[in-house]
């Protein structure tokens, strides 16, 4: 059942980016986005990570993505057109590929061991543990990380508001 | 218990649920007819039927037959799909409410409820902002500057004021300290209706504003600027007819149903009956479970009549006071609420 599930959804995920990358039109890309955000909310879900499942589509394809189509329809931007791309991504674009996923699988298969081993069927994460992880034991990170995120926020402000002097 | 049997009685659950569900969306428009009609003083629909009651019938073969016309300027595929997002969405944030107590069980199956989720109240709040994307869409796709106009308000609007309805609601879960509703409902069913979050929770504050985000969220009026006949002729479904605008026109109601059930769940102690334990339970689990579901239904009947109260009673807002009172008003009480919340609650944990 977990792996019949894992396969369509892994399935949706792979098109939903792949259609991503062929669409023209803006808004078309940006709903493939949102498919591949679900999809993914639902592999997160067979992790038994409810919450960052629905975290997942909350804040991703709830929110972030709506801005993304409100952009799009605000500006009314229309098909893009295709260009041939540069040359040198041709040549050099495959064979990096291949390099980075090469080392990647080989710095996973080396490491295996020492990685914890997850399986699709495993059990919810109770809310109440990871609370106790995220506001406990990593108080600090946390809190960092929003502080992070306000700064940045801040940051955007500063930007907008640059060019009007009051 | 095989997977068969649990595989039938979910089906058999669904279809109820669904068949109820939309009847239900069918006669509160109906409500909503004659009620307002009493408020600006005439009678509503009283033709077609004792009191009218055939009315909704009529009206969903009238939205069949008629001509289902596509406009050329529109882009197709998600011109059609618009409609489906909107009613799909509206439909599948009933599956996690539940509607009576959770001991009654057939087969280890419970009949009150179609999926009991641990992150219930967080499922709402997703398919709520998944909800946007049908109205989006169908403004953008329809090719129409008022439709534009209309789903952009509505992006706007909702995207504003699902932030004060998500805080709004942290203060039950904090009481609770859980997101399955269930849990909650459990949780204010000591004494009554003292024990109901908006009274002994001291969560008031949380429902009013529960209550006004909610009504922002479902574009309803006061709020319902996305569809503004005045300005915007009839909004984001301006270029929608037959069946798909019957089911914009669904989702919408279908939308102010969920609402009410969980001001219901949340606030109103859910199928719990005002007076606790007062009166002698009846031993007949039948009974029981009758007796649970009227006190569910009727609570939704008053926040569903609510709604109709403030539609017939409210002028619109205008669109900078609706926002300016979602982003400076409504979030900061909220946030205070929350802080004010945690406060008391681990003053009592000290004390205990």
């Amino acid at each position: 059942m977990h792996l019949i599930l894992f396969i369509i959804f892994a399935g949706f995920c792979l098109a939903g980016a792949i259609n991503l990358l062929l669409q023209t039109h803006p808004i078309n890309s940006a709903l493939s986005l949102i498919v591949v955000m679900s999809s993914l909310a639902v592999l997160y879900l067979l992790l038994g990570a409810e919450f960052l499942a629905i975290a997942q589509i909350i804040v991703y394809a709830g929110a972030v993505m709506v801005l993304f189509t409100f952009v799009v329809m605000l500006l009314n931007v229309g098909e893009e057109e295709k260009t041939h791309g540069s040359k040198a991504a041709k040549i050099i674009g495959f064979p990096a590929i291949v390099a980075a996923f090469s080392v990647l699988t080989t710095v996973i298969l080396a490491i295996q061991n020492k990685l914890g081993g997850v399986k699709l069927s495993d059990g919810v994460t109770p809310m109440t543990e990871l609370s106790t992880v995220l506001f406990r034991d990593m108080l600090l990170p946390f809190e960092l990380t929003s502080v992070l995120i306000l700064v940045a926020i801040l940051g955007a402000v500063a930007l907008a508001r640059k060019e009007g002097h009051r | 218990m095989s997977i068969w049997l649990f595989l039938l009685f979910s089906i058999l659950k669904v279809a109820v649920v669904t068949a109820i569900f939309l009847g239900g969306v069918a006669y509160t428009v109906l409500l909503e007819r004659k009620v307002v009609g009493r408020i600006q003083n005439r009678w509503g629909p009283s033709r077609v039927g004792p009191f009218g009651l055939w009315q909704p019938m009529v009206d969903g073969l009238k939205l069949f037959l008629k001509e289902d016309f596509i406009p050329a300027g529109v882009y197709r595929p998600l011109y059609l799909t618009a409609p489906l997002i909107a009613l799909g969405c509206s439909l599948l944030s009933i599956a996690v409410v539940p509607f009576g107590s959770q001991d009654i069980t057939v087969h280890g199956v419970k009949v009150f409820e179609l999926a009991d989720l641990n992150i219930g109240l967080l499922v709402l709040l997703g398919v709520t902002s998944m909800s946007i994307y049908g109205i989006a869409l169908a403004g953008w796709s329809s090719n129409n500057k008022y439709s534009l106009l209309g789903s952009l308000r509505s992006s706007a609007q909702m995207i504003s004021y699902e932030l004060a309805l998500g805080l709004s609601l942290v203060g039950v879960v904090l009481r609770t300290g859980s997101f399955s509703l269930a849990d909650i409902v459990k949780a204010q069913s000591a004494h009554g209706a003292l024990s109901w979050n908006i009274l002994g929770g001291g969560q008031i504050i949380a429902f009013l504003i529960y209550i006004t985000a909610a009504y922002a969220e479902t574009n309803r009026a006061p709020f319902d600027l996305p569809e503004a006949e005045t300005e915007l002729v009839a909004g984001y479904h301006t270029e929608y007819s037959s069946m798909k605008f019957a089911m914009f026109f669904m989702a919408e109601y279908g939308n102010m149903i969920t609402v009410s059930c969980v001001a219901t769940l949340l606030f109103f102690g859910g199928w719990n009956s005002p007076f606790g334990h007062l009166f002698p339970e009846p031993q007949n689990i039948v009974i029981q479970a009758l007796l649970a579901l009227f006190w569910f239904i009727i609570k939704v009947f008053f926040f569903l009549f609510l709604y109709i109260w403030v539609r017939g009673t409210l002028p619109r807002f205008r669109y900078d006071q609706l926002m300016g009172f979602g982003w400076r008003y409504l979030l900061p009480i909220a946030m205070l609420n929350i802080v004010g919340t945690s406060l008391v609650l681990s003053a009592l944990m000290a004390n205990s």
